[in-house]
């Protein structure tokens, strides 16, 4: 394999891997706080998307100001999914709020099959976006690097906000010890809107991103690169950021790199996820960066 | 003083750490046949550790358990209880959704012979077993006194009796050493009474040997034959109830050095 | 009194099912196609219910992979039941690999097949798998049934890759589906009451109280596992035959929700849950198709709207989470006690 041929891989692989990391980070989040799977995060990242798409073409609204739209609109209603399917179930058993997450997940994706149609759409993307760029023997599009730049800036942002602001410091409480936590006055619910909404925004901004790359728009397009992201997520360390970022990327590039060294196994590339799912699973279930919780006997 | 061989337990040297944490350290104990022992601490002294520890929920990091001349170090739980070691629990763990009866009889199943194999075909060794699991369940239900109860949930009765079908439920697996963990706890004072007459009881009728955790110095004092106190994992007094109950070392431990000054 | 009150519940089963089987045959001879593959697809939708109950409602394993065991139950029959030469017309990517090119058995044995084969499958995914505990469970589980999906596409010489097998001979009449049902119903009936199933319900409720009673936990967790993915194996076999074509686009995780919610509709813990939970739902998938397709009411034309019945079904199952998540039975069981109970209060009030 050439050097530049290794180069357009590695660079497709970062922007994949950045994808995943970006939704692997609400699936980590909303874990890390309510011990949840929250099996409707792959819908909000579809709903990103759509909401871009409709901004633009129903509402006519200029690009940038779609995709500002969309992220606001899509956390709020990853706020609205927890208000309503999730906070009523708190004092229940874990397993009926996932069994919720998973209802409110098909219920997102045939919504939006009702309300989009399941026909996928094509995507207008921006000009300066797609025109391929040349640097030697690479192509590339410019999409290529800002994925990965505006992924990390986001990263940033977010990291920013766990270890160095108020709601995040009552985040990171509340993962600790949620009784506690609302005994010493944090406040729980919001801190847990706040959770949701800015993983939802993460996620809304990966499917845009996800979309621009992969311009199709289909209703249950959040599926698999949910599932994928949620076993990132778990693979390095549910309840971790820095362990869903790891996660993320690996799993980009081990589904980019693995196929253009052995084009053979591309049919199995949706596999992967699940090899390194039963790989995790087995070895060491709480991750590469998690905590083992033990149960009080 | 007996040998190795006629010790129903024995701990050797047992110290159980958690990463930095040191829960129990040099814990060695000596359990002969048929009498009741008393472990006792202040909250957080490593007494139910040391429970976790001889069931087979932990495995000590340091040291050895042996049972009756068999090393047990290390075995998981249903194993140990096997062999013979049954408890209960500091917070009471039934089964909420089964009833009264069905709690017991689950004790019960360890020692069936016939499998689900034998369920399926309709075996009538399968009925003879179950009819008399559910015999034997009745009578240790009539013998804890909650016959009548047989039939409803076991999460809808009372704590007291709760904690009553909890040991039925051990004497089900048909032990011959028993550990309870806080037997006492949440009992007024006529059912402490009737508490400690009941385990002089069962000991006698089903030849058991005791070991128990309590914080409620009655019952301690009032059955136990042997104690030890621990307190930050360490054994800190042994000896017979009227030697603990002077001991200073104990009375500061629970009570403070300032106690111990001023008194 | 145990004794006479046994002899009852064996004479009032054996009429019930007399009255079952005349039901059947009668509805046999007069029912339309349609409602006679509603009926069909009621015996294949409890078998699975009470499959995945066994599992998850009565030992508490949360598992979410049962979509994978179906597969394997149906690709296995399919290929015992299509003929040597079917297949050889049938495999045009690529050959199909010896044996599975000229294996061929009867129906019964077929089925009992793709029991047998889910079930080995659930033992040798049961091991690694059932020593983890709750969410990590469900999503192991999930995983593993995607493999299989996964394998099923992309292995032509055994599967037929994704286009998968049409022509499956339709053997799964209203018989075959109600006597297998009958069979998923004794054995787990049997079960469940024993004392064996008493500490499958311990595990479920508190497993470390299980484990101190000398439960071997980890031995139980496995032999439920691979009892309940054998009738998940059976359900699986039965609906090849049923649907006569089978893809693996047919066996993604909406398979498993849709037996989910009618366990969790039916109350998790419950036979009878899962009995009457399989005969509502069943219906109710098919009754909402009406949402779908389009209606002309006089001269007013509603066109269809697809996706809204996944929608109702998903809502449906919001609800019942949200608002009575014991479903309609709780861990409760209509006995004959029960059922002959009500007509004593009938005729003793009023």
């Amino acid at each position: 394999m050439s050097l530049s041929m290794f180069v357009q891989h590695f660079l497709n692989a970062l922007t994949l891997g950045s994808l995943y990391a970006l939704i692997a980070i609400g699936y980590t989040m909303v874990y890390g706080i309510l011990r949840l799977i929250n099996f409707a995060h792959g819908e909000i990242f579809m709903l990103g998307a759509y909401f871009v798409f409709w901004g633009v073409t129903l509402l006519h609204l200029p690009w940038f100001m779609a995709v500002v739209v969309s992220i606001i609109v899509t956390s709020f209603a990853g706020i609205m999914v927890d208000r309503v399917a999730y906070r009523p179930l708190r004092d229940a058993p874990r397993i009926s709020a996932l069994i919720s997450s998973i209802g409110v997940s098909f219920f997102l994706q045939n919504f939006a099959i009702v309300v989009f149609s399941a026909i996928p759409r094509e995507v207008q993307r921006p000009e300066w976006l797609v025109n391929v760029i040349v640097l030697g023997k690479v192509r590339l599009l410019p999409l290529t690097l800002v994925v990965p730049v505006l992924s990390f800036v986001l990263m940033l942002a977010l990291l920013f906000v766990v270890y160095k602001t108020k709601p995040g410091l009552g985040m990171r409480a509340i993962s600790k010890d949620i009784e506690t936590s609302r005994l010493m006055g944090v406040p729980v619910n919001k801190v847990i809107a706040l959770t949701f909404g800015m993983g939802s925004a993460l996620a809304a901004a990966s499917g845009i991103m996800w979309a621009l790359r992969y311009p199709q728009l289909q209703p249950v397009m959040g599926v698999i690169p949910g599932f994928k992201a949620f076993i990132a997520a778990v693979f390095g360390g549910i309840g971790s950021i820095q362990g869903a970022v790891i996660g993320g990327l690996i799993l980009g590039f081990m589904e980019i790199m693995i196929v253009a060294f052995m084009p053979s196994l591309a049919g199995y590339r949706d596999a992967f996820a699940f090899v390194l799912l039963i790989i995790i699973l087995l070895f060491k279930p709480t991750g590469l960066l998690g905590e083992k919780l033990e149960d009080k006997v | 003083m007996s040998t190795s061989q006629d010790l129903v337990l024995e701990t050797r040297n047992v110290t159980m750490r958690f990463g930095g944490l040191t829960a129990v350290s040099d814990f060695n104990i000596q359990i002969e046949q048929g009498r009741i022992y008393g472990l006792i601490g202040p909250n957080g002294a490593g007494k139910t550790t040391c429970f976790n520890m001889i069931t087979g929920f932990y495995t000590p990091t340091e040291g050895s358990i042996v049972y009756k001349g068999i090393d047990i170090t290390g075995l998981p739980p249903h194993k140990v209880c096997h062999l013979g070691i049954a408890r209960t629990f500091q917070n009471i763990r039934l089964f909420s959704n089964e009833t009264v009866l069905q709690n017991v009889m689950i004790g019960g199943h360890l020692r069936q012979k016939t499998t689900w194999w034998h369920a399926l075909l309709n075996l009538p060794s399968y009925f003879g077993e179950e009819k008399a699991i559910r015999h034997k369940a009745l009578a240790l239900l009539d013998a804890v006194g909650l016959k009548d109860h047989a039939s409803e949930k076991a999460d809808s009765l009372p704590y007291g009796a709760q904690r009553r079908l909890e040991i039925a439920r051990a004497l089900a697996t048909e032990p011959s050493f028993l550990l309870l963990d806080e037997p006492a706890a949440g009992m007024n004072p006529q059912e402490t009474q009737e508490l400690m007459g009941f385990i002089k009881n069962i000991r006698e009728q089903f030849d058991l040997t005791i070991l128990l955790i309590e914080h409620d110095m009655k019952v301690v004092m009032g059955i136990c034959e042997h104690i030890w106190v621990l307190d930050y994992g360490v054994t800190i007094a042994k000896g017979s109830p009227k030697e603990i109950q002077s001991n200073p070392k104990v009375i500061e431990a629970y009570l403070g050095e300032e106690y111990v000054q001023n008194a | 009194m145990m004794e006479v009150g046994k002899r009852r519940d064996y004479i009032l089963n054996t009429i019930a099912l007399g009255c079952l089987a005349l039901f059947l045959y009668w509805a046999e001879g007069n029912l339309d196609g349609y409602k006679i593959q509603i009926l069909n697809l009621i015996a294949v939708n409890i078998i699975l219910a009470l499959s995945l109950n066994l599992i998850y409602g009565f030992t508490g394993l949360f598992s979410l992979g049962h979509a994978g065991f179906m597969a394997i139950g149906a690709y296995t029959c399919a290929l015992l039941i299509l003929s040597p030469a079917q297949k050889e017309m049938m495999f045009i990517l690529e050959p199909a690999m010896w044996p599975f090119s000229v294996m061929h058995a009867p129906f019964l044995v077929a089925v009992f097949a793709g029991g047998l084969m889910a079930a080995l499958f659930g033992l040798l995914i049961g091991l690694p798998v059932l020593r983890l505990g709750g969410d990590y469970l469900g999503i192991a589980t999930l995983g593993f049934a995607e493999i299989i999906r996964v394998l099923a596409n992309n292995l032509p010489r055994v599967t037929n890759g994704a286009l998968g097998f049409k022509g499956i001979p339709g053997y799964a009449n209203i018989w075959w589906n109600y006597g297998w049902c009958f069979v998923t119903l004794y054995v787990i009936v049997r079960l469940v009451n024993s004392n064996f199933g008493n500490a499958l319900k311990a595990i479920r409720d508190d497993e470390i109280a299980a484990k101190a009673m000398g439960i071997n936990t980890f031995k139980y967790k496995l032999i439920s596992f691979s009892i309940g993915s054998f009738f998940a194996g059976v359900g699986g076999a039965l609906l090849a035959s049923l649907l006569t074509t089978i893809d693996p686009k047919m066996f993604l995780f909406i398979l498993t929700f849709n037996v989910l919610m009618i366990v969790v509709a039916g109350g998790l813990g419950s036979i009878s849950g899962s009995v009457i939970a399989g005969i509502i739902i069943t219906v109710l998938l098919e009754w909402l198709r009406f949402v779908e397709n389009p209606i002309t009411i006089g001269s007013f034309y509603i066109p269809g709207i697809p996706g809204m019945r996944m929608v109702v079904f998903s809502l449906t199952l919001l609800f019942i989470i949200l608002f009575r998540r014991q479903g309609i039975m709780g861990m409760r069981e209509i006995t004959w006690d029960t059922i002959l109970g009500v007509f004593r209060k009938r005729g003793g009030g009023a």
